[in-house]
């Protein structure tokens, strides 16, 4: 089984949020990028494949020359060869666009990427990429089960607003995944021997196709600062309720 | 030209969020001196519609689409957009409309912009503003397809009466049988419980509770309140309340009217998922726990005195307030 990981490349999540330009851009000024966490527990499970299946694992990433340690991180904890799509990734329809033809002339089996990139909050590549590709699709996937025969049966399961559901499906497929896909303690931190391998591996680039550029974010803006908090001493629950009833009005 | 809204339902019931879409439509509707129509699956009572400035129906009733189907349903939104020449699309933040939403985008080649919490701030050029950075940052984002889809946030732009005459038409689309490929074998959901992608009020639990046993507390809380249970990412990784229920930047993000964080330090990661909450109030021994800098109101106190008691008083109130 040939497997795709989309990897998107985001801010940590303990990163203050600032905007530059003239609020034009985002400020990446003294940002640590890491791999965006749904796309690490996708890594993860590919691992899985590759260790327990022999499945080949590339990862891809749209992006610019400053996405490459992050994709050189994703070859480090056990990736295959990585794939720079060389444009910078503003758009998520655009971006699905790019990543549709990397998969179309690699033909991989398997598409793993997250369910939603935590910097711009998308949460639409996989669904734009799984119907460019015209593959079948299962997104908030928090498990994921393939036997490789001439049916290639997959066993999904989705997260689903209360609850999961069990999904039968077919190769190809692309799948939005997040944690469940493993756990949390099943990730993998780079070792001294995987970042030594990673340096000898490939990391093409290649150049964007023409594609339609959906969306453009013209403007940023930080949320007001917070008022106060409104205390309310222990004893007096009651004024609580009130403060909740007749002033959010939300009980 | 035409502004169609997917107003979703449940067991022929429409969501909240439909009607906060709907009136969200509306509004487009009028920016572009045209009127909203309705895209409705199995729903009872489609008229209600009306009431929100929604002046048309079309109305599928499927059997095939009793249960949802991403791809099929987005597939049936495409040819009403196609019908109804519309030109900008409204869905809602739902966790299956977002599940739809982008391959309705790609088959539509329709810039989508979501998470958008306010009307559009010009319609020429068609630019919307929207959540990003996990709720640390909005974005100013101008769509600039032909046809464009706007997912508006639950809670932020309110439901707006309206009331119009509405016409209801029976819509029946092709059905791709290619969209049934896939088969659900089982669904294990809880029934009967609100959700947190849909719930008014969220009552969350965190690490400050020390331990599953003590989560009977926090489930009459959310009873009393018919509210949903939520946790911090450390209590669902120890196994004390399902994976379902973790929220924050990296688990689901809550979006309610009402957020109630009890035993949560309000860590960055925790507060991104949950500041899109209108109002939040924090139960924490610790008066220099972060969150109550980012909270409306807060008791410092300790949760296993001050959940039971708040239980009692919102019983009373309950019972004079209903
Ligand atoms: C990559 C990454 C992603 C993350 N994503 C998320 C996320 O999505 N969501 C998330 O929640 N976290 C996330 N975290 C974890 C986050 O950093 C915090 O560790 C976590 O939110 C802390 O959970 P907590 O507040 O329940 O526990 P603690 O930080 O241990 O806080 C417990 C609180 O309970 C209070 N307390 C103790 N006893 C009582 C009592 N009797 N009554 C009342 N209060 C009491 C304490 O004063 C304290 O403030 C992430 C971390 C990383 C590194
Ligand atoms: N620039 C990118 N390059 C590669 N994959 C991406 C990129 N942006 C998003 N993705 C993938 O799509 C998922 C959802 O992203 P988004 O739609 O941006 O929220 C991510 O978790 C990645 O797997």
């Amino acid at each position: 089984m040939k497997i795709l990981v989309c990897i998107s490349n985001v801010p940590d999540t303990t990163s203050k949020i600032n905007f530059a330009d003239g609020d034009t851009k985002f400020d990446t000024n003294g940002v640590q990028f890491v791999i965006n966490p749904n796309d690490e527990f996708g890594l993860t499970r590919a691992m899985w494949f590759k260790e327990k299946q022999g499945s080949t694992v590339h990862v891809a990433t749209v992006g610019e020359v400053s996405v490459e340690p992050t994709l050189r991180k994703a070859l480090a904890i056990g990736a295959d060869e990585a794939i720079r799509i060389n444009a910078v990734p503003t758009d998520g329809l655009f971006v699905a666009q790019q990543l549709a033809e990397v998969v179309k002339n690699g033909q991989y089996d398997l598409v793993i990427a997250g369910r939603e990139s935590i910097d711009y909050n998308g949460g639409m590549v996989p669904g734009m990429l799984a119907t460019l590709l015209d593959v079948n699709f299962v997104n908030t996937c928090i498990g994921l089960e393939i036997e490789e025969d001439e049916e290639d049966k997959v066993t999904a399961i989705r997260e689903i607003d209360g609850g999961k559901e069990t999904l039968a499906t077919t190769l190809p497929l692309v799948v939005g995944g997040q944690k469940g896909l493993v756990e949390e303690s099943e990730l993998r931190i780079p070792n001294m021997r995987g970042i030594m391998m990673a340096r000898k591996k490939a990391l093409n680039v290649v150049e964007p196709i023409d594609a339609i550029q959906g969306t453009e974010d013209k403007k940023f803006e930080k949320p007001a600062p917070k008022g106060t908090v409104k205390l309310v001493d222990s004893d007096k629950i009651e004024e609580l309720i009130d403060l909740l009833h007749n002033e959010a009005k939300v009980i | 030209m035409s502004v169609l809204v997917y107003t979703e339902s449940e067991n022929g019931k429409f969501k909240k969020n439909a009607f906060e879409a709907a009136s969200y439509a509306k509004e487009v509707a009028s920016l572009l001196g045209t009127s909203a129509i309705a895209i409705t699956f199995n729903a009872h009572d489609n008229e209600s519609l009306g009431e929100n400035g929604i002046s048309k129906v079309l109305k599928v009733s499927n059997e095939q689409l009793k249960t949802f189907n991403a791809k099929a349903f987005a597939s049936v939104i495409a040819q009403a957009v196609e019908k109804e020449n519309a030109k900008v699309v409204i869905v809602s933040s739902s966790a299956d409309t977002k599940f739809m939403v982008p391959i309705l985008a790609a088959r539509l080649k329709a810039g989508y912009a979501p998470n958008v919490v306010a009307a559009p701030e010009s319609i020429e050029p068609f630019t919307v503003k929207r959540t990003a950075f996990s709720n640390k940052g909005f974005a100013h984002t101008q769509i600039n397809t032909d046809i464009k889809i706007v997912g508006v946030s639950n809670n932020a732009f309110g439901q707006i009466e309206n009331k119009v005459d509405i016409e209801i038409e029976d819509f029946s689309p092709n059905i791709d049988d290619s969209s049934f490929l896939m088969k659900s074998i089982e669904v294990d959901k809880v029934v009967g419980k609100a959700t947190i992608a849909d719930a008014d009020i969220v009552v969350s639990g965190g690490r400050g509770l020390k331990g599953p046993e003590n989560w009977g507390m926090i489930e009459e809380l959310a009873e009393v309140l018919g509210a949903a249970t939520a946790c911090s990412k450390p209590v669902s990784d120890l196994g004390w309340r399902p994976h379902g229920e973790h929220v924050g930047q990296t688990g689901k993000p809550v979006a309610s009217n009402l957020y109630i964080a009890i035993g949560i330090s309000g860590a960055i990661q925790h507060l991104a998922g949950v500041s899109a909450s209108k109002t939040k109030v924090v139960i924490n021994t610790d008066p220099e726990a972060p969150f109550f800098r980012a909270a409306d109101y807060g008791i410092v106190g300790d949760a296993f005195e001050v959940v039971p008691k708040l239980i009692e008083k919102l019983k009373d109130f309950k019972a004079q307030n209903t």
